[in-house]
């Protein structure tokens, strides 16, 4: 397996009065196709580490490499580039928007990129709510879908412009536990049967035991 | 391009009540702004017709703009030379061989132009006398050029030629000395002539002092009575476009040496105040788009406050910093364009109504509807007005907008 997403001593500290570090030094390689689960107690750095993995936030210092291309110089309108075509994200609430179908949330990345032609990008949006179980569901707005629903429709959102990392901040925290099963069923699919790459923070102990690879973090640091 | 504007159009249509209290304000900005804006201008534009018609468009009279350039000034015209307390030669007044200036005026295209000799003269009539201004003209050129056979209430214009002896004056001087039509009174000149004369025309401009002060008869008639054969002091002119007065009259005091003055020049002071109250009036106007595009400022800052979520799992999708500003700046943008569509159509209807409007102006014998404006221009600047106003509103909670950084909204949020 090929490393897909590369770390150096990845530090970020938040200015200040009394500057807040909220990740330390970390190193790490994550495969194409690997499944990894961050965990660790609330407020060790889970999610800061995610969002510098998925190009939301940049490092104090330190570096990341995203399938080789070394993102450190980056401006703002590049990282936004390649989280379109390379990243997906699925949080803990679904954040959909809340004027659009699922259909049209589903399509809204694939608009912005503009890869496909439209008629191609509304048969993918509906091939991926049908591959998620949400058929028939598709003109429905988010206050009409369960939770569960919803986040399914965020996660073939994440999919929509076939990014080869997905990266997750506790996706299941605000489910219903059978909801909770069926979007990690999913989520460990996607890995399976589609050679992505899952990052994913959870507290969830039987989630994280489907794992490839479990990185425990405390104080920002890998432990 | 067409996501932005579904982005921003799904955030106006979930705030509906605040979209159209916003809209609302910039309709009735717009609304207002034509309504003052084509009655301001309506009325200007009555004004300056009237201007126009009851002046001549560029009145070439027997003074030079300069005093004569003396002969030691022009001998030596690097040199510290002054000549002061200069007498001039007294000399005989008028425009010097004017039929041969009118003709060099009259071959100017698109220009018409009559001769007249103004002098005063005194009124004598039942033991009283009035000093009126008595005008020589030829009313075949006349009527060419002014408009005073339109103010002619009684008899007319023709009828100094018909009569020799006949002289018109205004209505107002006839009423004031107990005259008719028909009646006969003593003129005499300045040079001790005297002529009885028969009122053959009377007329009526509205203008007080003009009415009582200002008589015309035949040319040749009034240069005899003045004692001044061939002679013309004035010589009258209508354009076909009077805008080129200004153009024109400088052409002809090249021609002719003699001073001519355009209406522009004329009535410089009047032009200079419409101009200051068009100042007033599209800052009052503006001022009224101004307080309308707080409520688009207010909806936009609304929308992003309500949106921080949506604008932070847009930016991790991959939106960049310029599309969310975009968005909102459609946002303002379709409030500033809707207005101006919707305020068009209420603005023309204020228009209308206004131009229904019937006001008896004193002097005049009818009611006069109140003169509106339908031109484009006003309509133009109102929307350019809105959608500034409109984008000036929206720049900077758009921008704030943008600026937000995705991971401080989603650690609030989780």
């Amino acid at each position: 397996m090929s490393a897909i997403l590369v770390a150096e001593n990845l530090t970020r500290t938040l200015p200040g009065e009394v500057p807040v570090t909220l990740v330390r030094g970390i190193s790490l390689t994550i495969d194409r196709g690997e499944f990894v689960v961050i965990k660790g107690p609330s407020g060790s750095g889970k999610s800061s580490l995610l969002y510098l993995l998925g190009l939301l936030d940049q490092p104090t210092s330190g570096a990341l490499r995203l399938e080789g291309e070394d993102t450190t110089a980056y401006d703002e309108d590049q990282l936004a580039a390649l989280r379109l075509a390379k990243l997906g994200f699925v949080f803990q609430f679904h954040f959909l928007l809340a004027e659009f179908s699922a259909f049209d949330n589903v399509r809204l990345p694939m608009r912005r990129l503009g890869r496909l032609p439209g008629h191609r990008q509304r048969e993918r949006a509906m091939q991926l709510l049908q591959d998620l179980g949400l058929a028939g569901h598709e003109h429905k707005h988010p206050s009409q879908l369960s939770g569960g629903q919803r986040q399914r429709v965020a996660i073939a959102r994440a999919l929509a412009n076939d990014p080869p990392i997905i990266l997750t901040d506790e996706p299941t925290g605000a489910l219903d536990s059978k909801s909770s099963i069926n979007v990690k069923e999913i989520l460990k699919d996607l890995v399976r049967t589609h050679d992505r790459t899952v990052i994913a923070v959870t507290h969830d102990d039987h989630f994280a035991a489907g794992a490839d690879r479990q990185l425990e973090i405390i104080d920002g640091r890998l432990v | 391009m067409q996501l932005y504007v579904d982005i921003a159009w799904s955030h106006l249509r979930t705030r509906r009540r605040q979209t159209i209290a916003s809209l609302l304000g910039v309709v009735l900005g717009v609304a207002f702004f034509l309504a003052v804006s084509s009655l301001m201008r309506g009325s200007e534009l009555d004004f300056i017709a009237r201007l126009v018609d009851s002046t001549p468009h560029i009145t070439v009279s027997d003074e030079f703009r300069d005093p004569t350039v003396q002969p030691a000034v022009l001998r030596y015209p690097a040199g510290a030379v002054s000549v002061l307390h200069v007498k001039p030669l007294t000399e005989r007044r008028g425009i010097r061989q004017y039929k041969r200036r009118l003709e060099q005026i009259d071959a100017i295209p698109g220009l018409r132009a009559a001769p007249v000799l103004a002098g005063q003269v005194i009124f004598s009539f039942a033991g009283r006398d009035e000093a009126i201004t008595l005008s020589g003209i030829e009313p075949a050129r006349m009527q060419d050029v002014t408009t005073i056979e339109d103010d002619i209430v009684e008899g007319s214009l023709e009828a100094i030629d018909a009569d020799p002896n006949g002289i018109i004056i205004g209505r107002a001087l006839a009423r004031k000395l107990s005259l008719a039509m028909g009646d006969t009174v003593s003129v005499v000149s300045p040079v001790g002539n005297v002529r009885v004369m028969r009122i053959v025309g009377l007329f009526h401009t509205g203008r007080a002092v003009y009415d009582e002060t200002q008589g015309f008869a035949q040319l040749t008639r009034v240069q005899a009575l003045l004692n001044r054969p061939n002679v013309a002091n004035t010589i009258v002119t209508r354009l076909e476009d009077p805008y080129q007065a200004r153009a024109t009259a400088a052409h002809i005091e090249r021609l002719t040496g003699y001073k001519s003055v355009s209406w522009q020049e004329a009535s410089e002071d009047i032009l200079r105040t419409l101009m200051v109250r068009n100042v007033i009036m599209f800052t009052v106007v503006g001022a009224i788009l101004l307080v309308a595009s707080f409520g688009i400022y207010n909806v936009i800052s609304s929308v992003i406050m309500e949106k921080t979520r949506d604008i932070a799992i847009l930016k991790s999708m991959g939106f960049r910093a310029g599309d969310i500003e975009l968005v909102f700046l459609i946002e303002g943008l379709v409030l500033g364009a809707a207005g101006s569509v919707l305020g068009f159509l209420a603005g023309s209807g204020l228009i209308w109504v206004t131009g229904q409007v019937r006001l008896a102006v004193p002097g005049e014998s009818d009611p006069v509807n109140l003169p509106v404006y339908w031109g484009w221009g006003q309509f133009a600047l109102a929307m350019l007005f809105a959608m500034l106003s409109a984008l000036a509103a929206t720049y900077l909670p758009a921008r704030r907008g943008a600026r937000l950084a995705p991971v401080a909204i989603l650690r609030g949020a989780a």
